[in-house]
């Protein structure tokens, strides 16, 4: 039972995707150092002023952090091809979602600031 | 339950599966799928976000001081270690070392802890300066956002080349200057200047929204809290079950799905971390 | 083809009833209440949905009524609005989302895969508790508060009055979704995982091809709503301004959050009744069902597809011209998909023997009844008629052909057609088809001179209306009554063949789907050994017995390789 794939003795195993991989302790500890090391990363890039490349690097950085769970502690790398389709799918949809909010949004925004103005005239 | 549910040498082998095999890979696409409605779920807030950040990224920017980067930082550490010991303890349940296993599942729930402990610290100490999910109560008092810039906030001091957006900026009025006297107007470097919120030249449109972004982060933080705490109760079970032995190589499927709810908990935390906190 | 070498053995006389079966298998409230069996949840969620059905007509004859002549007859506005209001969320979030995947979904789905139960069992009576709790928040609603926003429950109205109402209705509809997301995971996960040996996708049934499209929808689109009523139960009770213009917020942001579910959700709710449709067509026109993967494939279109189209519920609430403009286009793409199924039923009809028994009037109701409603909804997404349109009784009469004749003769077509499967009785084809053609009449009268009215700019969720009117909303009335008299003579003929109908053979309308093979009812574990799948619409595999009063299988049968 202390062999690495508990899965060759399971009847009837499926396919070679082994939905019973076992991950080595390195690999676990290795994507542990690399996620407190993106961590401090973004943090400290964080101290510096770098205009309209902030919010690009911060996500860049937690992109990569979000796939090495998504790939390592989450066994998607070595998994079903459809759990991925599932999970990369649903960010799709996601995307979709938020990209039509924000393309209406941006286009009747300026109404809503002629109104905002208009309400700050009344007031004052 | 009252129907005969079960094989007999087989004590966790549902009766309509063929197999644990059947079972694990149904359980797992059920939880993979499971996932997939987390990650809609939580769509609608960053939705939310997107909008309102990329319409008044000054006030985010502004915003943000109010949250404590340190805390922030010392929390994604917290899940990122919990993550690692619940994909550590899955593959002690694979190996069978039930020992390592209630270890693993142990730490998990003592960083679940430590975190909602850091969280209600973080709570406390923003309504402890006033600051409120929700219009009516929303009052934050001086200080509430640390040691910023004046200089750099758009709709505190008006009229100057840093604003980003113009229209709002021009329409703040005669802003914090009148607090501050001719202090910065000169161009002291690192003057601080604190904002009174009922300064009647604030911009009251940038105000609310100034509520909205804490409206957002009350949700957001919120809604991944409850799942932390729903994941504290899920790994408590799980724990019991460990320590009654009721976990083997080929049986392992519980402590598989709930790691992976937890690290997709861990992952939506990667994300709320950099946008709510490392706004600058 | 592989077909051809596929051992098609079966006894000659299979068994047709049993006495032990999944109805009497265990006896006491307990053994239903805490049953993990996917056909009694099934049977449990037909008397919650009916019963939610009732209470959601009783509210649209009170509407009716109301509207008979102008002027105020027998309410207030505000009870007016509140009737409105309760008609809609009763019948979209109680009835007919959950209608046909919930109840007849449940008892069908594991049948026709040859399983024994659903994947998740336990999260399927969960699915069940939950739809209970939504359900109780509404009646709790209902005897409480006023709850007068309309079903959609737009803000900044729904968050500064009546916010209890709202609460509790919104948290009831909370818990609704989270019923109809575990129902529709746990689907897919059956689908993918429990089917029989020889059933690959191309021989999926179409009623499980439907009902994987819906899983599909129900799992992306649902949380959505879920987290958009949270936010709104925020709004409410906290202030948190994202939705409210007087605090800073959008109301037109919510809106997108709400159709980024409900467009998707007027999916979940058609394309169950597409699928039900595809296997009664097929069954009754006793031949195999023509574009099989034509149909198979539009399902899942229609399901992506109706993602994209959110907007055209916005085109009049300030939405940006740029995107009016491209959720109009999209939206006339979903059209094809929908064309291509009603094109492919035809077409089984054409030369098939078609027996008209209960479900198949049904059936051809909803060909009939979808096609029309279907066709008056590109009207609606046409942005320039739209304007004229928007908000009148035009888009009250398209969205009920679409629901009630579409989803709601569907459901009565599975209904009828599972009935002997479901509960091993025979009902009176007489009283049935009266039933049915009466509800079709009535359903006609009723909604056709809302189309007319409507086009005259008669507009909805109106208390009062000019007289110029008059003769149509009494039309319209008259033709709910009617339906309300065909429905009491099908609920008639239904319960009534429950304490007096014959028993059912196993395979009565000569289907090839798998479910039909094991007794009626079936016992408490379907089948012993998952049955070897082959075409399911191979209609020539079975045939008339007449000493069984059904259909049996043929002896020595090889599937001819047709295609």
């Amino acid at each position: 039972m202390t062999t690495t794939t508990a899965s060759a003795e399971a009847p009837g195993a499926h396919d070679d995707h082994g939905s019973h991989h076992v991950l080595p302790l390195w690999l676990l500890l290795g994507t542990w150092a690399a996620l407190m090391a993106l961590t401090l990363l973004t943090v400290g890039s964080s101290q510096f002023d770098l205009g309209a490349f902030d919010l690009p690097i911060a996500m860049g950085i937690a992109t990569v952090k979000a796939m090495l769970v998504l790939m390592i502690f989450m066994h998607l790398g070595f998994d079903k091809g459809f759990h991925s389709l599932l999970i990369f799918g649903s960010l799709l949809f996601v995307f979709l979602f938020v990209s039509f909010v924000l393309i209406d949004r941006g286009q009747y925004q300026p109404s809503i600031t002629a109104m905002d103005q208009q309400k700050l005239m009344q007031g004052n | 339950m009252s129907d005969a549910h079960g094989h007999g040498d087989k004590p966790f082998l549902a009766h309509h599966f063929e197999d644990e095999d059947h079972q694990f890979d149904a359980g797992k696409l059920g939880i993979w799928a499971f996932l997939v409605t987390e990650v809609l779920f939580f769509s609608g807030l960053f939705c939310a976000y997107a909008i309102y950040r990329s319409m008044h990224p000054d006030v985010f920017q502004f915003a943000a001081n109010a949250l404590d980067t340190k805390w922030g930082a010392i929390n994604t550490a917290v899940l990122i270690l919990s993550s690692l010991t619940a994909a550590w303890a899955v593959r002690n349940a694979q190996l069978g070392q039930k020992g390592l296993l209630c270890l693993n599942l142990f730490v998990t729930i003592l960083c679940a802890f430590g975190f909602m402990g850091i969280k209600y610290q973080e709570y406390s100490h923003k309504f402890h300066y006033g600051i409120y999910p929700g219009k009516d109560n929303f009052a934050p008092m001086e200080g509430a956002f640390g040691d910023y810039k004046a200089e750099k906030v758009a709709f505190v001091v008006p009229g100057d080349d840093s604003t980003q957006d113009g229209e709002a900026a021009a329409s703040g009025g005669a802003g914090e200057e009148a607090h501050a006297g001719d202090d910065h107007a000169a161009g002291d470097e690192g003057h601080e200047v604190l904002v009174k919120w009922d300064d009647p030249n604030i911009d009251p449109i940038l105000k609310d929204k100034l509520k909205i972004f804490f409206g957002i982060y009350y949700c957001m933080t919120g809604l991944h809290g409850i799942h932390v705490l729903l994941g504290i109760l899920v790994f408590m079970w799980l724990l019991s079950r460990a320590m009654r032995g009721h976990f083997t190589p080929t049986y392992y499927g519980p402590i598989d799905y709930a790691a992976l709810y937890w690290h997709l908990v861990d992952l939506i935390w990667i994300y709320l971390f950099p946008l709510l906190y490392l706004i600058n | 083809m592989t077909q051809v070498d596929l051992p098609v053995a079966a006894p000659s006389r299979p068994v047709q009833h049993l006495d032990k079966n999944y109805i009497n298998h265990s006896k006491g409230i307990l053994s239903w209440l805490l049953t993990l069996d996917h056909k009694r949840i099934g049977l449990m969620y037909l008397v919650g949905i009916s019963l939610s059905f009732f209470l959601g007509g009783l509210f649209a004859v009170a509407i009716r009524l109301e509207l008979f002549a102008p002027g105020m007859q027998f309410m207030s506005a505000e009870t007016y609005n509140q009737v409105f209001t309760l008609h809609g969320a009763v019948m979209v979030f109680l009835f007919i989302i959950p209608g046909i995947p919930a109840a007849l979904g449940n008892v069908v789905l594991p049948l026709m895969l040859g399983a024994k139960d659903v994947a998740f069992p336990r999260l399927n009576l969960c699915s069940f508790y939950l739809w209970m709790g939504g359900a109780g928040f509404f009646v709790w609603t209902l005897f409480t508060s006023q709850l007068d926003t309309g079903w959609t429950f737009y803000t900044p109205y729904s968050t500064s009055n009546n916010n209890t109402a709202v609460i509790s209705a919104t948290f009831g509809v909370f818990l609704l979704g989270f019923s109809s997301i575990f129902t529709g995971l746990n689907f897919l996960v059956t689908i993918h995982k429990m089917r029989p040996p020889g059933m690959t996708w191309h021989k999926l049934p179409l009623f499980l091809w439907g009902m994987y499209g819906t899983a599909v929808m129900q799992i992306l689109a649902t949380p959505v709503l879920g987290i958009t009523l949270l936010l709104l139960i925020m709004e409410s009770t906290l202030g948190i301004g994202i939705f409210d213009p007087n605090k800073g917020g959008d109301p037109v942001l919510y809106q997108h959050f709400f159709w980024f579910y409900s467009h998707p959700a007027v999916y979940i709710m058609i394309l169950p009744a597409m699928a039900v449709v595809s296997e009664v067509i097929a069954a009754f026109s006793r031949k195999h069902i023509f574009g099989y993967r034509m149909i198979a494939y539009s399902s899942v279109s229609i399901a992506l597809l109706s993602f994209l189209v959110w907007g055209h519920h916005m085109f009049v609430s300030s939405e940006s011209t740029l995107a009016t403009l491209i959720f109009s286009a999209i939206t006339f793409t979903i059209a094809i998909p929908s064309a291509i199924k009603v094109f492919n039923w035809l077409a089984t009809l054409y030369k098939g023997s078609v027996a008209l028994n209960t479900p198949m009037l049904y059936a051809l109701g909803f060909i009939w009844l979808f096609t029309i409603g279907g066709l008056t909804g590109l009207f609606l997404a046409v942005l320039s008629t739209d304007v004229v349109l928007h908000d009148t009784y035009f888009v009250v009469a398209h969205f009920h052909y679409v629901m009630v004749g579409g989803t709601l003769f569907a459901f009565f077509a599975g209904l009828h057609y599972w009935w002997p499967k479901m509960t091993g009785k025979m009902y009176s084809e007489v009283s049935s088809r009266l039933g049915a053609i009466i509800a079709f009449v009535g359903f006609n009268l009723a909604f056709f001179p809302q189309f007319i009215m409507g086009s005259q700019g008669m507009p909805r969720r109106y208390a009062d209306y000019k007289p110029d009117f008059e003769i149509y909303h009494q039309l319209s009335t008259v033709g709910t009554l009617t339906l309300g008299v065909g429905l009491a003579i099908v609920a008639y003929s239904l319960i009534r063949s429950l304490f007096s109908g014959p028993k059912a053979p196993a395979n009565p309308w000569g289907s090839a789907t798998i479910e039909w093979e094991c007794p009626s009812p079936p016992p408490h574990h379907n089948f012993d050994h998952p049955p070897a799948a082959t075409d399911p619409y191979d209609m020539e595999r079975v045939e008339w017995d007449e000493e069984v009063g059904g259909f049996v299988p043929v002896v020595g049968y090889r599937p001819a390789a047709h295609h």
